[in-house]
């Protein structure tokens, strides 16, 4: 029985360097990897964080800067005074405009999103099923309008909707209408301008969802006896999952805070989070306001962010 | 696979060999008519007006490289390609213009397409729930079905957290569950390993026995389609170059092609020197001696024909044999020590190189032949075949 005893002699031995390799104890190799991208981190997403944080728990003065020191030193006296304000968190529960525009962010970036999905899928659907040399060019065109700014995307919006704008002309001179359409300065605007702007962040996860997936599956399903229609609710809406969530994410989560879309097209009873926000810091000069509007607003945004993200790990784990 | 079920198996082969297959029998209904099916892909022709009758509880093997047609002609039973011109008659009924999800076929696929989102027991119910089965007798044909193939326990569990095994009896049990009238399997065992295939032939078998489903099987793999099939179709460019049973093909070649296919072979090239009704010479400057075979053929005069000889046909000695036809002298160039049996290449005076096989009866290594020992070779008048084509 020499071979069997010798590939035990070569199991032992393999398992006595990987416990070599562990007890050679921090590999500072490795951590200087993972250090550079979480220093990044710590100096432009932690601290700041901290900083306005902070910033929210202290009251508005009129000074440089315009908020009271959380820490103040009597040198005379020999005595510091450490003040914490949770004033600004309570008044935003005592003005329901905070709520409101909470509410009416989160409702606009949902009807959004819904809406990019509804328009995206269909678009990500044919990117993945053309020929691979199409799928290249129609990705790109996809990508394409980030060469412009956003901000005159947006403008070209309202070029397009206003009272005598191309889709007011348009219908007008086809005698569809005889009034012109209000379209600008009112919700509508809005849904358009982030469906538009959005778009691409939703049709590049789902493209990726819908292209991995295994084409013989829905000739599987059709074997069984599934119509094509039924095979698409059936195992492809299902399969695309992934992508729709992080699709939706991705739409979702800029468009609760968006504030030039809302600024440009919406009109003035279009209530988001990011004009209060604009309004607070820039016409009210209230910065520890305009911070825990903040602070709530990434609470409103994270939560439910770390819950999808948690299930859906968990269930990955399961599989 | 117990020893019972081995008993059950062989026993039904004997019973079922006692009786006339469908096949010989005239004037027998076909359960499958493929009637000169052609299908062109722009001017690439995969299939070539292929026609083929296959009968009710057969095993039939569609046998070829890739590229020989074979999937084609499958993916256009179950429905997914079109045929170019010809008919697809099943059980009697033309499936032209017959959607895939509304014909009497199911399919397990090579890959095995599993959805990765459904659970076992989901997988196999999928086709059941198409057709709008209630609920309880779903569940009572799934548990069932997946008894059938032993996965009872393991009916909550996705795709991925299967081996390779599991997952093709999973895809059995789906593609079997509809109790389709024809099942196509597309490289059933392909991507198994060699014991789990050994196991997983005989399953195939005893289920198609059982069930008494018409099985149609697209194989590349010549040792799979000789235990499986009924009878095999050997395919190369879009045609069927054999149908017949598999130690037909195998003993009685129709071609050279098929011979080469199936198994290995020898081949002598030679002119017919003398064409009796019951016997024929070759005279081949490959062999260096006149070959000698105990039946007739029918071909041209002078024609170039090829005599072949199946590897373990052949006896090997160190002493020159009693007999005096089909007998030559070689040296042994190369042995390839197999376990069971032993691959010699034997390189005759004119170079040409003779593979022999012998099975190992003796275990002493010093009484075998040895590298360039000089042997001879020789076989029996009644086991090659000459082939015309």
């Amino acid at each position: 029985m020499s071979i069997p005893s010798g590939s035990a002699w070569i199991d032992k031995s393999a398992s006595g360097m990987a416990r070599y390799n562990l007890s050679r104890g921090v590999n500072w190799g490795r951590f200087s990897v993972i250090a550079v991208p979480g220093l990044w981190l710590g100096i432009f997403f932690f601290i700041p964080f901290l900083v306005v944080f902070k910033i929210s728990l202290s009251e508005s003065a009129i000074a440089v800067p315009p908020y009271s020191a959380m820490l103040e030193w009597d040198l005379e006296e020999a005595y510091a005074t450490f003040k914490l304000n949770f004033g600004n968190y309570l008044y935003l529960f005592e003005d329901t405009f905070y709520l409101d525009a909470y509410i009416s962010s989160v409702k606009i970036a949902s009807i959004s999103t819904f809406f990019t999905l509804i328009v995206g899928f269909p678009i990500a659907y044919l990117i993945a099923r053309s020929k691979p040399s199409m799928r290249v060019v129609l990705l790109s065109l996809v990508i394409l309008p980030f060469w412009t700014s956003f901000l005159l995307r947006v403008y070209a919006w309202m070029g397009f909707l206003k009272k005598n704008g191309i889709v007011n002309e348009f219908l007008l001179s086809t005698g569809i209408i005889d009034q012109p359409l209000v379209m600008l300065q009112t919700d509508f605007a809005v849904y358009i301008g982030i469906v538009y702007t959005y778009l691409p962040f939703m049709i590049l996860p789902l493209y990726t969802a819908l292209e991995k997936m295994d084409l013989t599956l829905l000739e599987a399903a059709e074997d069984l006896g599934s119509r094509p229609y039924q095979s698409f609710f059936l195992v492809t809406l299902p399969l695309a999952v992934p992508g729709i969530i992080a699709g939706c994410l991705l739409v979702f989560i800029p468009a609760v805070g968006e504030f030039v879309i809302p600024a440009l097209l919406g009109g003035s009873d279009t209530l988001m989070i990011g004009r209060v926000l604009w309004d607070e810091f820039f016409l009210n000069r209230d910065w520890p306001m305009a911070s825990a509007v903040a602070i709530v607003m990434l609470v409103v945004l994270v939560l439910p962010v770390m819950l999808i993200r948690n299930a859906q790990g968990k269930e990955e784990a399961h599989s | 696979m117990t020893s019972s079920q081995l008993n059950e198996l062989s026993t039904s082969t004997v019973a079922n060999s006692t009786e006339v297959p469908l096949w010989k029998q005239d004037g027998a209904e076909p359960f499958l008519k493929i009637e000169n099916v052609t299908k062109m892909f722009g001017e690439f022709t995969a299939v070539d007006n292929i026609s083929l009758d296959i009968y009710k509880n057969e095993l039939f093997c569609l046998l070829g490289g890739s590229g020989s047609g074979k999937s084609t002609l499958l993916r256009i039973l179950a429905g997914f390609e079109s045929a170019t011109s010809g008919r697809i008659i099943i059980d009697g009924v033309d499936m032209a213009g017959i959607q895939p999800w509304k014909r009497p076929v199911n399919m397990m696929f090579q890959s095995y397409a599993l959805f990765p989102h459904l659970s076992v027991a989901d997988n196999v119910a999928f086709g059941l729930r198409r057709e709008g089965v209630a609920r309880s007798e779903v569940k009572q044909r799934v548990a069932q079905m997946l008894d059938m193939v032993q996965l009872s326990a393991l009916g909550k569990r996705k795709p991925n957290q299967l081996s390779g095994g599991q997952r093709q009896r999973v895809a059995l049990a789906r593609s079997l569950i509809k109790r389709p009238k024809l099942l196509l399997l597309d490289e059933p065992l392909g991507a198994l390993d060699k014991k789990l295939r050994e196991e997983t032939q005989f399953e195939l078998i005893n289920i198609q026995e059982e069930l008494g489903v018409t099985f149609v099987v697209v194989t590349h793999d010549q040792e799979e389609a000789m235990t499986l099939a009924t009878r095999i179709g050997v395919m190369s460019n879009g045609v069927i170059v054999q149908t017949a049973e598999p130690h037909v093909v195998y003993e009685y070649p129709n071609s050279r092609f098929v011979a080469e296919f199936v198994g290995s072979v020898n081949l002598f090239e030679g002119k017919v020197v003398e064409d009796l009704p019951d016997s024929v010479r070759i005279r081949s400057k490959e062999a260096g001696v006149e070959l000698f075979v105990n039946h007739g053929i029918s071909c041209a005069p002078n024609q170039t024909v090829h005599m072949a000889i199946r590897p373990e046909k052949i006896k090997i000695s160190r002493n020159r044999p009693e007999q005096t036809e089909n007998c030559i002298q070689g040296i042994i160039e190369d042995i390839a020590y197999m376990g069971s049996l032993s691959v010699f290449k034997v390189r005759l005076a004119n170079g040409k190189d003779v593979r022999v096989t012998q099975p190992n009866f003796v275990r002493d290594m010093g009484a075998r032949f040895t590298w360039h020992e000089q042997v001879y070779l020789s076989w029996d008048m009644d086991s090659s075949v000459v082939l015309t084509s």
